[in-house]
């Protein structure tokens, strides 16, 4: 901070002196030339008269006004003087000349005062910047102060902290000296001990000589008569003889012991043993077997071969009876491998349980476990509410049944026979309404075959009638060219929808219609178009019939009609626009 | 729960014969032989000086008597009341006796622990133990009673020698990596013998009958060490009791440390119950007084009853701060024994001294605290049940099993302040002695459940 500072500070310094230098210049400037011209920029009113006085009288005018020219002049104005006529006043440009010196006068005025202004400014900023500069200078005075008290702190509690490492050192050495203290005196309690035992010991000595040697006749045991033994048998000598037999028996003594113990261990290894198989069959239930086996081959292929191995000793149950190394060693791996995936199972569910908490609250599909529960409880009340009505109508159904039981039978048979007869009466209905439709149906056939019959006559007769015009056309075409066939076509087309409109209004059902639309679509423009408008109407008032005899594909084939009517529309243009010219 | 009526005793001699039909009490200079169901007297014997020991031949056919301080030793018999043997230890001196375990010999220490003489009642023979080392448990006897381990020191340094009990035939002499061997104990299966350093060192090492070395055990190095050792009937553990208040317990197949038991002065924990035995003042149910008053009433007017309440844990017990400059201070595990069936231990911490400790064995962990209003006297397993009884020097017996614990009061007038206790054999009874008077306390069966 401080030697930002201190670098920063010279730079603002500066910066604000050579601002200073050039607004006292720029404001120097104008009073010099003042002064060069008229001495004193702006004089007082009284002194006017006179410093005009002095500048010009009667005597120097001349020499004033050709001052006044050539200063102008230098100042690029143009001259006073009458260019023609030598020394004779431009009294206009002189004019001019002062108009624009007042002008001049008066921006420099203005400039002036901006100047004035600007350098207020300037001043009260750097008074600023002085102030910030002093303050910045204290900070860094007072940063400075506690850096050299942080220190003063830092080395206090260095040399403290030296204090103290020294002292743990000094504590550190006392207790050694003294563990050294306590040890030494141990050794030396202990050498003054087993001095003081060996003077014992030799005391003890001297005094069992004393006490054995002499003939003690005190130490005697007085007994009435010596009873038997515990066991009835005489005391044996001693021999070596019994002394094998001694160490026979203790041997005896430690290997029963040793039994026993190898005993207990084998049936509580032969517990732990069913424990251990018991776990891992659960294990291996537990585990999902779809996931078990590609788990197992990400690790490495060894191991499916070795679960499998496994699987198989598991049938082979006296395989465990074997206590020796491999087949514990077996167990155990085939125990820690199925716990470590169980382990990683559990602990994915567990890692999808913690997910599906924290998305629940994002993601709506989701259902929360809170959510499920209660959903689950409402289930479950309602599925006891139908169990219980259930039962109530079980009961009352019971309870009629066992009440009356003629009654009932009486009851359901009247039913039964009512619900026959309308049935009947309901399959009569049906029967007849069968035969209408089939009436009906004959009826249509019969019609449509009529009709095929009149189309036919009526086609060839249509056939010729075309005939006979086209070739009239022909004729006439050379004759006279204004004869507006279109409308002549349109006209004759006109009649005939007219015509066929009546014929399919009556019985034109547009099966028959679609065949000759198909067999010649280009024959002729007029036949195509008395089609289109002919299936128009059959779509219109067809539906209402065919509903009865329930034939969808004939509705399909007459939207097709439909677009194929379109097609001969378009032809029908293509045909007019060809014959227009 | 019967109670028997007060009897005279002296120097707490009171013992049940190992068969359960005799009662050995000592007055003085005389031996009362009663009969247990009866408590009538069998036999009356008369000894040369005032009785400082006894003890019950395995076969319940004799009984020593030991003047310590005469120096004799005189046996009685039970079957022939006109047999009588003396032994006289003359200038050799006197400081224990005890049977062997076929009851036909007798093991007296001399003073200053010269040697043991083996005296037999059988023949006229008689053997010696030189070098036996003055220790608190220097000789022992397997529970088969087919060997015995003494504990010897020469030229300063500790050995053991097992000799086998039927003709006192040294079976194996070894040394033993100690400073100063202070107790050795069989297993009860009498193939492990533990041997333990003197408090200033913290060692328990385990040898194996034939002498091998199977494990040393060392739990700390500088402070005192091993206050107390009491094996498991069924050798597996070997409970450690230390005056660090600790009581570490050792596993029979490793030989290392199971857990540790600590016995802290507050009790915390929620699982524990802690019993507390509360003093109940004489109830003033002033229409129940009659005038003249019954003696009975009388006498329960006068003595203070006590009852045990269930403290809300946690509890604070009293703690008394050993004094530090005084030798054995009493602090640490002093007192630990296992009941009979293995599962529960029961402990005292010498610096809480009203309070023992019943440790679940097969949880290893706290069960029940019973807090007493006076200083534990002494302690002791039913050998049939897990019961334990407790005497605490006053006219109080205290009982705890599973099931619940009990005060019961022994009747009577006068001051019978009981400070020992011992069970029947067959659990149904037990001698509670004090200074000067014992009686005898039927359990019925039914009681406990």
């Amino acid at each position: 901070m401080g030697d930002w500072k201190t670098i920063t500070v010279p730079v603002l310094s500066s910066d604000s002196k050579n601002i200073f230098q050039y607004t006292s210049e720029r404001k120097r400037s104008p009073t010099t030339m003042n002064s060069q011209v008229l001495r004193l920029p702006l004089p007082s009113s009284k002194n006017m008269h006179s410093f005009f006085s002095a500048f010009c009288t009667e005597e120097n005018i001349e020499q004033s006004i050709a001052y006044i020219d050539r200063e102008l002049t230098t100042l690029g104005f143009p001259s006073i003087y009458v260019e023609s006529k030598g020394k004779e006043l431009n009294l206009i440009s002189v004019i001019n000349c002062i108009n624009e010196l007042l002008a001049l006068q008066h921006k420099n005025l203005r400039a002036q005062e901006e100047v004035e202004m600007q350098h207020l400014k300037l001043g009260s900023d750097m008074d600023h910047l002085q102030n910030c500069y002093a303050k910045l200078k204290e900070q860094l005075e007072l940063s400075k102060r506690e850096i050299v008290g942080l220190q003063e702190r830092d080395r206090q509690l260095q040399s403290k902290n030296r204090n103290l490492h020294q002292l743990l050192k000094n504590e550190k050495d006392e207790v050694q000296k003294l563990q050294n203290i306590i040890s030494s005196r141990a050794t030396q309690y202990n050498h003054d001990m087993k001095r003081k035992e060996r003077e014992y010991n030799k005391l003890k000595d001297r005094l069992r000589q004393l006490v054995m040697n002499k003939k003690d006749k005190k130490i005697a045991m007085e007994v009435l008569n010596y009873v038997g033994r515990a066991d009835g048998k005489r005391g044996a000598w001693r021999t070596d003889k019994t002394e094998a037999r001694n160490e026979e028996e203790m041997y005896k003594v430690l290997l029963s012991d040793y039994e026993q113990r190898q005993k207990q261990l084998l049936v509580e290894n032969a517990e732990l043993k069913k424990v251990l198989q018991q776990m891992k069959k659960e294990i291996i239930s537990l585990l999902p077997p779809q996931k078990q086996k590609p788990k197992e081959r990400s690790e490495d292929g060894l191991v499916l071969s070795d679960l499998e191995e496994d699987i198989g000793e598991l049938n082979k149950e006296n395989m465990w009876e074997l206590s020796c190394e491999t087949v514990r060693e077996q167990l155990t791996n085939s125990i820690r491998k199925q716990w470590r995936m169980l382990k990683n199972h559990v602990e994915k569910l567990d890692n999808q349980v913690s997910r599906g908490h924290s998305g629940a609250w994002n993601e709506k599909d989701v259902i929360s476990r809170e959510d499920h529960e209660l959903e689950t409880e409402k289930l479950e009340l309602e599925i006891q509410q139908c169990k219980e009505m259930i039962k109530t109508q079980q009961q009352l159904l019971q309870q009629q049944l066992t009440c009356d039981d003629e009654t009932t039978l009486l009851l359901q048979d009247c039913y039964l026979l009512e619900e026959r007869e309308r049935l009947q009466e309901e399959w009569r209905l049906f029967q007849e309404q069968k035969k209408n439709f089939e009436k009906e149906r004959r009826s249509f056939t019969e019609a449509a075959i009529r009709l095929g019959l009149e189309r036919k006559a009526f086609e060839e007769d249509r056939g010729m009638w075309l005939k006979q015009q086209f070739l009239s056309m022909t004729a006439d075409c050379k004759h006279s060219e204004n004869v507006t066939t279109p409308s002549a076509f349109l006209r004759s087309s006109d009649q005939d929808n007219w015509l066929v409109k009546s014929t399919s209004q009556q019985r034109k059902p547009p099966s028959v219609l679609n065949g000759p639309v198909s067999a010649e679509p280009c024959q002729t423009s007029q036949y195509i178009t008395h089609n289109s408008i002919e299936s128009k109407i059959a779509g219109d008032s067809m539906p209402n019939l065919w509903v009865e005899s329930d034939d969808k594909e004939e509705t399909g084939e007459c939207t097709k009609s439909w677009e194929d009517s379109g097609a001969g529309t378009l032809l029908c243009r293509n045909l007019h626009m060809e014959q227009l010219p | 729960m019967n109670f028997s009526e007060l009897f005279e005793l002296s120097g707490l001699l009171g013992r049940f014969s190992p068969d359960g039909k005799c009662l050995a009490l000592c007055v003085q200079h005389s031996l009362v032989v009663r009969d247990v169901s009866s408590l009538q007297v069998r036999q009356l014997y008369t000894c040369l000086d005032k009785i400082q020991y006894i003890e019950w031949s395995s076969d319940s056919l004799f009984i020593l008597c030991a003047m310590y301080k005469r120096g004799i030793v005189q046996v009685w018999s039970l079957e022939q009341p006109d047999w009588h043997c003396k032994i006289d230890e003359g200038s050799a001196g006197l400081v224990a006796s005890c049977w062997s375990p076929d009851g036909r010999h007798i093991l007296n220490t001399t003073e200053f622990h010269l040697r043991i003489t083996v005296w037999s009642l059988c023949t006229k023979s008689v053997s010696y133990i030189k070098y036996p080392k003055a220790c608190q448990q220097g000789v022992v006897f397997t529970k088969d009673g087919r060997y015995m381990a003494v504990a010897e020191r020469r030229d300063c340094k500790d050995f053991i020698s097992i000799f086998v009990c039927s003709n006192w035939q040294l079976l194996r002499h070894f040394d033993t990596e100690t400073q100063d061997l202070f107790g050795i104990e069989w297993a009860p299966n009498g193939c492990v013998l533990a041997a333990w350093d003197s408090c200033l060192e913290y060692k328990v090492l385990l040898y194996s009958l034939d002498g091998r070395l199977l494990s040393s055990y060392r739990a700390y190095e500088w402070p005192l060490g091993i206050k107390s050792v009491a094996w498991s009937p069924s050798s597996q553990f070997l409970a450690i009791g230390s005056f660090d208040e600790k009581v570490r317990i050792l596993n029979h197949v490793t030989w290392k440390k199971i857990t540790e038991f600590e016995h802290p002065a507050t009790i915390a924990s929620k699982k524990t119950i802690v019993y507390k035995e509360v003093e109940k003042s004489p109830s003033v149910e002033t229409e129940r007084l009659s005038f003249p008053p019954t003696k009975a009433l009388a006498s329960s007017l006068f003595s203070t009853q006590s009852k045990y309440e269930i403290s809300q844990v946690p509890v604070s017990l009293q703690y008394i701060k050993p004094v530090a400059d005084r030798a054995n201070p009493k602090v640490g595990v002093g007192m630990l024994a296992f009941s009979a069936d293995n599962c529960f231990l029961a402990t005292k911490n010498d610096s809480i001294p009203n309070a023992v400790w019943v440790w679940d064995i097969r949880r290893l962990k706290l069960l029940v605290v019973l807090e007493q209003l006076c200083p534990i006297q002494g302690f002791q397993w039913d050998p049939r049940q897990p019961r334990l009884a407790l005497c605490t020097g006053t006219s109080r017996v205290f009982l705890w099993s599973p099931a619940g614990c009990v005060a019961v009061q022994v009747p009577g007038e006068g001051d019978f302040q009981i400070v020992s206790l011992s069970w029947h054999s067959s659990g149904d009874s037990m001698v509670l002695l004090s200074k000067d008077n014992c009686c005898v306390c039927y359990l019925e069966r039914e009681e406990v459940k």
